[in-house]
């Protein structure tokens, strides 16, 4: 099972592999217009236009702008069982902290690490002043309610909610992943931190294929669960949502980060003006060949969200 | 695929352009596209800067003599509104510049080429007549202090020659003498004790300066050396070790003569050197006065000195941007900042690689140290980056007082990173360490690291150097393949590894 340790070019070609470069100019460059970007890259705005369009998104409870508002929001915290603070402009999953439950005064975090009312505040005072943001710019805490998390997903993820990024082009959902925290990543579902990121056939939402860390891999590496069984409840309700938030947003290749709570259904989490390539190695397959067939398509006049997901679940099945 | 055609074309023009131009003014100048046929010429420039006092002006700077080890050509003063000439008596010559009225800040120019001179010619003519030692004014206390001192010296030498070395000696062990530290401590410097010392004991001697040839300094000082009348001879003395003779890349500014600088009808004269080394081939230097061509005109040699050693900094950064495009867009590498590999490859430049690699890593390695303490203390970000400049500031001045201690000067060369861009890099790593844990930091870190080596490596070539400043128009071939770059749309050759995955099936 060790793979070689480089792929050749032609290869990738041969796979219909998006590299970096490709996806900056071609499809980043090209579809996505730049002034369309602080849209998505203040997740506040994304979910205030969410909640204008009737996306569904977690419960916002608060927002904390400046220092001083700090301390007034001790006694709201207090009484919360479980929330998650988040950076608005933050990038990668940096600055989100996610409080599972309380211990007396304390919080407890889905590692189980133990935060104090300081630790927190801290936390929020380096939210504000940038050291989360984007290029360090000053920016503003978000305070939500967190996920309760499906019980389908039992034994998949591993201290972290589970979430399912799908690469919309043009408003047609093309690629979807399903990406399982890990020990290893500290119960943050980034790919390159070493979470699991499993492939999703479109037309199903069932497993394809699983990686973690660029490797194969079929069974979740914390609970031991076989990955193979794995299949998504609500697949086209989850397309359609994120086939909408191109209506929402006008960017043409994005990637929508959704999660299924247990209660609400399909929620958006965020969205990303560069959504990463590591979805390609989840499904085994490269992104070019889908995108290309959606470039070469001629159709001018609206189609609705509901349409585009039915072409996409046939077309990318 | 029209505007990627007239975009090649742009690029093509472009790089096609930078070659042209480079040939024309190859032939037209006859500049050489090899760094190796040529002689090292320097290019020094005095700068005499003082206050006039709104009444006629005189001033008047002694120049390089024959025997200053380097031959003088081009000599040029650029000084609006004065009036200037060289005057020669005898040995002793000087520039003079003189205006009927002045006021307020005041800058005179002199510069000149030097080229260096065989040994053979170095040798000071004969006097005349033989000088002979002045009498040296003492108070009590040094009066005694000095007859000590010298009569140690006398004991423990053969000879004035002998002497000269044993006097140095006693000024220079430690602990000193307290002869020895009463005279250094009333003493404007050591050059200048020695001679008075040296003058006493009936040994001519006098206090003379120059400038020690480093390539694009600027804004130096004249250094001191004694010179000791032997044997018939005037022999010069390094005052901190007592070698006799010329040091290496000395120009001997001012031996004879009364002073340095004189000014008359101004107040707090001062003057500084700025030097380049400069490469001129052989022939050209025979025939420096031809240039009538418009390359020699808007050429980057009719700049002030001071403006050149700049440029040809600056003239290397597109070499450094190229690589950094080449790197993140062909290979891949992950760096920590966009561009801030060139700043580490340009503090590479001043401090050569080896040094300033250490010097780098142990700053950033004891600071990441430093700010895992400061994030035990809940600062604000901006309190805490600026917490962190104020240590790399300590950290870096231990370091250069340690090296110094240790004998290495290399100490002193971290001074030459930009303070906060290593406050930020700090910062930023240990963000990426809490958060992505160590190997991210080493990726980031070796991965800016490498390519900060690669751009040091390639602005440091003899041949790239000599290129880019005597033919900036290159530049534009890389700014033809950068352009080409950006629009490169293939894989990166770390996407063949990360790929890899694919191949299992």
């Amino acid at each position: 099972m060790t793979s070689p340790a480089f792929i050749r070019p032609s290869q990738l070609r041969q796979r219909g592999m998006l590299g970096m470069n490709r996806r900056n100019i071609d499809y980043i460059g090209r579809y996505n217009q730049r002034r369309l970007y602080p849209l998505v890259d203040d997740k506040l705005k994304t979910k205030l236009l969410a909640q204008e369009y009737g996306v569904p998104t977690p419960q916002l409870r608060f927002v904390v702008r400046e220092q001083h508002e700090i301390h007034e929001y001790r006694a709201r915290i207090q009484e919360m069982e479980q929330f998650v603070l988040k950076p608005a402009k933050g990038s990668g999953g940096k600055g989100i902290l996610v409080v599972n439950g309380r211990d007396g005064e304390n919080f407890v975090k889905s590692s189980g690490a133990v935060l104090t009312m300081a630790d927190l505040e801290r936390h929020m005072s380096n939210t504000l002043a940038g050291l989360y943001s984007l290029s360090g710019v000053p920016d503003v805490v978000i305070a939500e309610d967190l996920i309760a998390f499906d019980d389908g997903f039992a034994g998949y993820s591993y201290e972290g909610v589970p979430d399912i990024r799908i690469i919309v082009f043009r408003g047609y959902p093309v690629m979807a992943m399903l990406r399982l925290a890990t020990h290893a990543s500290d119960g943050k579902a980034n790919l390159h931190q070493g979470a699991v990121g499993v492939g999703l056939g479109m037309d199903t939402g069932r497993c394809l294929f699983a990686v973690q860390d660029g490797q194969r891999c079929d069974s979740h590496p914390d609970t031991g669960k076989p990955l193979n069984t794995l299949q998504i409840d609500n697949w086209q309700e989850l397309l359609v949502l994120a086939s909408r938030c191109y209506e929402m947003t006008g960017l043409g290749y994005m990637g929508t980060d959704l999660v299924l709570d247990a209660r609400q259904g399909p929620q958006l989490l965020e969205l990303n003006a560069r959504p990463g390539l590591a979805i390609q190695v989840a499904n085994d397959r490269g992104l070019l060949p889908r995108l290309r067939k959606i470039e070469a398509m001629r159709e001018r006049r609206q189609v609705s969200a509901q349409d585009r997901v039915a072409f996409a679940m046939e077309a990318f099945a | 695929m029209n505007s990627r055609t007239s975009f090649f074309t742009v690029v093509g023009a472009l790089a096609l352009a930078g070659v042209l131009i480079a040939a024309l003014r190859h032939m037209e100048t006859g500049a050489p596209l090899l760094p190796g046929a040529e002689t090292e010429v320097w290019l020094v420039e005095a700068r005499v800067d003082f206050r006039a006092q709104g009444g006629p002006v005189n001033v008047s700077l002694s120049l390089p003599e024959a025997d200053a080890g380097y031959s003088a050509f081009n000599e040029q003063s650029a000084s609006a509104g004065y009036g200037y000439a060289v005057v020669e008596q005898g040995d002793d010559r000087r520039a003079e510049w003189t205006r009927r009225q002045a006021s307020g800040a005041q800058t005179l120019y002199f510069s000149a080429q030097f080229v260096a001179q065989p040994p053979e010619a170095v040798t000071p003519g004969q006097p005349s007549a033989p000088p002979r030692a002045v009498s040296v004014f003492w108070n009590d206390a040094q009066s005694t202090a000095a007859q000590n001192l010298l009569d140690r010296a006398r004991q423990t030498s053969a000879g004035p020659r002998s002497l000269v070395r044993e006097l140095v000696k006693s000024l220079n062990v430690q602990p000193l003498d307290q002869n020895a530290a009463l005279l250094l401590g009333q003493a404007e410097d050591r050059a200048g004790l020695l001679v008075r010392l040296l003058n006493e004991e009936g040994i001519p001697a006098r206090e003379v300066m120059g400038l020690y040839l480093r390539d694009a300094r600027r804004r130096q000082p004249l250094a001191s050396l004694v010179d000791v009348y032997l044997d018939d001879r005037w022999v010069l003395h390094n005052p901190v070790t007592g070698v006799p003779g010329m040091p290496a890349d000395f120009l001997l500014w001012h031996r004879a003569g009364a002073s340095l600088l004189d000014v008359a009808g101004g107040r707090n004269s001062r003057v500084s050197f700025s030097m380049l080394r400069q490469s001129v081939p052989v022939q050209q230097l025979a025939y420096t006065t031809n240039s009538d061509s418009a390359f020699a005109r808007i050429g980057l040699h009719s700049l002030p000195i001071e403006e050149q050693s700049m440029f040809r900094m600056l003239l290397l950064l597109p070499l450094g941007a190229a690589v950094v495009v080449f790197m993140r867009v062909l290979v891949g590498v992950r760096t920590a900042g966009t561009f801030m590999p060139i700043l580490i490859s340009l503090a590479f430049l001043q401090t050569s690689l080896l040094p300033g690699l250490v010097s780098f890593v142990s700053v950033v390695a004891i600071g990441l140290m430093m700010r895992a303490y400061l994030s035990r203390l809940n600062l604000l970000l901006v309190a805490r980056i600026a917490t962190l400049i104020v240590l790399v500031i300590f950290v870096i001045t231990a370091l250069s007082v340690i090296g110094y201690q240790l004998g290495y000067s290399t100490g002193m060369v971290i001074t030459f990173f930009p303070m906060i861009i290593i406050a930020w890099t700090i910062e930023r790593m240990s963000i990426l360490w809490e958060e992505e844990g160590a190997r991210e930091v080493l990726i980031q870190g070796s991965g800016s690291l490498f390519v900060a080596i690669v751009a040091y490596l390639l602005m440091h070539h003899p041949l790239l150097e000599h290129l880019s400043f005597n033919f900036p128009e290159l530049n534009l071939i890389l700014l033809a393949a950068i352009l080409a770059m950006g629009q490169y749309t293939g894989y990166k050759l770390t996407e063949l590894y990360r790929f890899r995955a694919l191949l299992d099936d």
